[in-house]
C-alpha cells in the first residue's frame, strides 16, 4: 500500500515504513538509544529528502522514547534527578551545536563533517564498549559475580556533590553537566538524539548502573528531540506528519517489545549487542567514504546542504 | 528551412486567413492531477488529430513530438573527488532552472524526427531546455554538470526519452501515453505537441496540466507552512499520545 507524503513529496510503501519503525523501536527500547543514527540513513536510502528525514526522525524518536520511558518508569529504572541534570547540559549543548552547525554550513562541506563525526564517534565508542563488555562477559562467566566498580579519582574530588539515589551515586553535578553539553552539541550537529553517545558516557564516565542508564537516557532524549522537532517545524517546515505517524506506529510497539527483551538480557550482553550495532553502522559509513561512488555527481537544492 | 517557410507562406496565402495550415486537435485523459494520500504516480494519455487539409502528397511524412515538463527550479550539482583517501564534494555548480520532470515522446528516433536546429530553437530535448536558461555552453567544463544532472534524473526516471512511443495513424491520428512518477512536484505542467516534417517544426500546440495536492495532503501542507508552531505541537502531541497508548496497551495485555 503506497502513501503519498505531503512534505517529503514522495510516495512510499506504508508497510516498509511500519517495519522500519518497528525495528528501530525495538533497538530503542532495548538500549535506550533513540535510533536516529540508524533510521536517518535508512530513510535517505528509501528516497526521503535528507532534510525531511532528519526532522521527521526527531519527531518519531519523541514517540518511541516516551513509549519506552513509561515502561521504565513502571520498573523504577529512571533516575529523574540525573536525567534533569543531563537535560540542562543537553539543551545548552544543543543550542551551542546549532551555532556550530550553521558555522560549518557557511564553510560548506557540512555533510562530510557530519559523516566524519559519525565514523569517528561510532568507531571509538563502539570499539571501547565492545572490548569492555567482552572482558566483563568473560569475567562474569568465570566468577559469576561482578564486583561493582568503585572509581576514585577526579570525578569524586569535584565540588557541588549531589546524591542520585536511583543510580546509587554521590557525585559532583559537574561531570553530568559536561556530558550533557557534549552530547547536546553532537546531537545537534549529527541530527540525532545522541543516545548512542549518552548511554556509554553514563556507564563509563559517570559510573551509572546499566539498567538505570537506559530509562534515564530515554527520559532526556524525549526533551532534546521534542526541542529539535519544534526547531525544524518552525524554521525549515521539514517535519512530515504522515511519515512520522507511519514510523511511530511501528516505533512505539517496537519499543515495548524492546524493553521486554532488554529486561531479560544481562547488562553485559546488552552492551555488547549495542557495541556491535554501533560498529556495524560505523563500518558502513566508513565504507561509503572510502569506496569510489558509482555516480560522482549528486543533486541538491540550491542553498541547501 | 527556406523551403519550409515558402511552403507555409504559400499555404497561408491560399487560405487567406489567420488559421495556421497544420492544426492540431488535442485530447488528454486528464488535464489535472490531484495528489491524494494514496497517489502513486499517474498515467496520462495524450491523443489527437491533425487537421491537414492541405498536406501536399509530395512532402515528406509527418512526425509528432509530445513533451511534458514540470515547473522549473534551480538545482545544485556537486562533483565528488578523492581527497586524503576519502570521497568528498570538491566542486559545485548551480543550474539556474531545470524541470524536475521531463518527458519527450516521439514517433521515431529523436535525431531523425527533430533536427538540431529545431531542437535549439524550440528547446525540445531536455539538454537544450536546461542549456537555454543556463550559462553559455562555451564556458569551460560546466557542460559536464548539466550532463550529470540529466544522467542522474534519467536514472531516477524523472527525465524520459520515449522514442517511437507516439503512434501516428494515417498521418492523421496520434496517441501516446506518459507515466508520471509518484514524486511529482506541484504546479502547472506544460504539455507541448510539435508537428514535424523533415526535422522541422510545422506546427505546435501547447496546453497545461495542473498538478495539485488535494484533501488531507493539501491541508497538512498548508498547516505546516502557514501555522508551523501549531503543526509542530500537533506532531509532538501525536507522538506523545502514541507513545502513551502503546505503553498502556501493553500494560493491559500483560495484565
Amino acid at each position: 500500500m503506497y502513501i503519498y507524503l505531503p512534505i517529503a513529496e514522495v510516495s512510499v510503501n506504508a508497510f516498509l515504513l511500519l517495519g522500519l519503525g518497528g525495528m528501530v523501536g525495538i533497538l530503542s527500547g532495548m538500549f535506550g538509544v533513540g535510533g536516529g543514527f540508524l533510521m536517518t540513513p535508512l530513510l535517505f536510502f528509501i528516497g526521503i529528502p535528507p532534510a525531511v528525514a532528519v526532522a521527521t526522525e526527531a519527531n518519531q524518536i519523541v514517540a518511541s522514547s516516551f513509549s519506552g520511558v513509561l515502561a521504565h518508569v513502571k520498573r523504577k529504572t529512571v533516575d529523574f534527578k540525573m536525567g534533569g541534570v543531563l537535560l540542562i547540559g543537553g539543551l545548552v549543548g544543543a543550542a551551542l551545536g546549532v551555532v556550530v552547525f550553521n558555522y560549518l554550513k557557511s564553510l560548506g562541506q557540512v555533510d562530510l563533517l557530519v559523516k566524519l563525526c559519525y565514523v569517528l564517534f561510532l568507531g571509538v565508542i563502539g570499539s571501547l564498549m565492545f572490548a569492555e563488555s567482552l572482558r566483563a562477559l568473560r569475567k562474569s562467566k568465570q566468577v559469576a559475580v561482578v564486583k561493582p566498580r568503585k572509581k576514585r579519582g577526579l570525578v569524586h574530588a569535584l565540588p557541588f556533590k549531589m546524591r542520585f539515589r536511583v543510580s546509587g551515586l554521590y557525585i559532583s553535578i559537574i561531570p553530568p553537566i559536561v556530558v550533557g553539553v557534549a552530547v547536546g552539541v553532537l546531537a545537534a550537529i549529527m541530527g540525532v538524539g545522541g543516545g548512542f553517545v549518552m548511554v556509554p558516557a553514563m556507564i563509563y564516565l559517570l559510573g551509572m548502573p546499566t539498567k538505570v542508564v537506559v530509562g534515564t537516557s530515554l527520559f532526556q532524549i524525549i526533551f532534546v528531540t521534542a526541542f529539535t522537532t519544534m526547531l525544524h517545524a518552525t524554521t525549515n517546515y521539514t517535519v512530515d506528519m504522515v511519515l512520522a505517524v507511519l514510523l511511530l506506529i511501528g516505533g512505539v510497539i517496537g519499543a515495548q517489545f524492546g524493553t521486554m527483551i532488554g529486561a531479560k538480557l544481562k547488562a553485559e550482553q546488552l552492551r555488547i549487542l549495542l557495541a556491535l550495532m554501533v560498529l556495524l553502522v560505523c563500518a558502513k559509513l566508513a565504507f561509503d567514504l572510502i569506496v569510489e561512488p558509482s555516480e560522482l555527481f549528486s543533486l541538491g537544492v540550491v542553498g541547501g546542504h | 528551412m527556406q523551403g519550409f517557410f515558402a511552403r507555409v507562406l504559400l499555404v497561408l496565402l491560399a487560405l487567406a486567413g489567420p488559421v495556421s495550415a497544420q492544426d492540431i486537435v488535442l485530447g488528454m485523459s486528464k488535464n489535472e492531477i490531484g495528489i491524494t494520500a494514496f497517489f502513486n504516480g499517474s498515467e496520462i494519455l495524450i491523443f489527437g488529430a491533425l487537421k491537414h487539409e492541405t498536406v501536399a502528397s509530395s512532402a515528406g511524412d509527418l512526425d509528432v513530438v509530445v513533451t511534458i515538463a514540470s515547473p522549473r527550479d534551480p538545482v545544485t550539482v556537486r562533483r565528488k573527488d578523492k581527497r586524503l583517501g576519502i570521497w568528498v564534494n570538491v566542486e559545485a555548480f548551480d543550474v539556474d532552472l531545470a524541470p524536475s520532470f521531463y518527458a519527450v515522446a516521439t514517433t521515431g528516433p529523436f535525431d531523425q524526427v527533430v533536427s538540431q536546429a529545431s531542437d535549439l530553437w524550440h528547446q525540445i530535448s531536455v539538454r537544450q531546455l536546461i542549456r537555454a536558461v543556463t550559462i553559455p555552453p562555451s564556458t569551460n567544463n560546466k557542460d559536464q554538470f548539466t550532463e550529470a544532472l540529466v544522467r542522474v534524473r534519467e536514472e531516477q526516471g524523472l527525465y524520459q526519452m520515449l522514442p517511437g512511443s507516439v503512434q501516428l495513424q494515417e498521418q492523421t491520428l496520434f496517441s501516446t501515453s506518459v507515466s508520471l512518477p509518484s514524486n511529482l512536484v506541484e504546479g502547472a505542467y506544460l504539455a507541448r505537441i510539435f508537428l514535424m516534417r523533415d526535422g522541422e517544426v510545422v506546427s505546435q500546440y501547447q496546453t497545461s496540466i495542473d498538478v495539485q495536492k488535494v484533501g488531507i495532503e493539501r491541508w497538512l501542507y498548508n498547516l505546516a507552512h502557514e501555522r508551523p508552531v501549531v503543526y509542530g505541537l500537533l506532531s509532538l502531541a501525536i507522538a506523545i499520545f502514541s507513545g502513551w497508548a502503546a505503553a498502556a496497551a501493553f500494560r493491559l495485555l500483560r495484565g
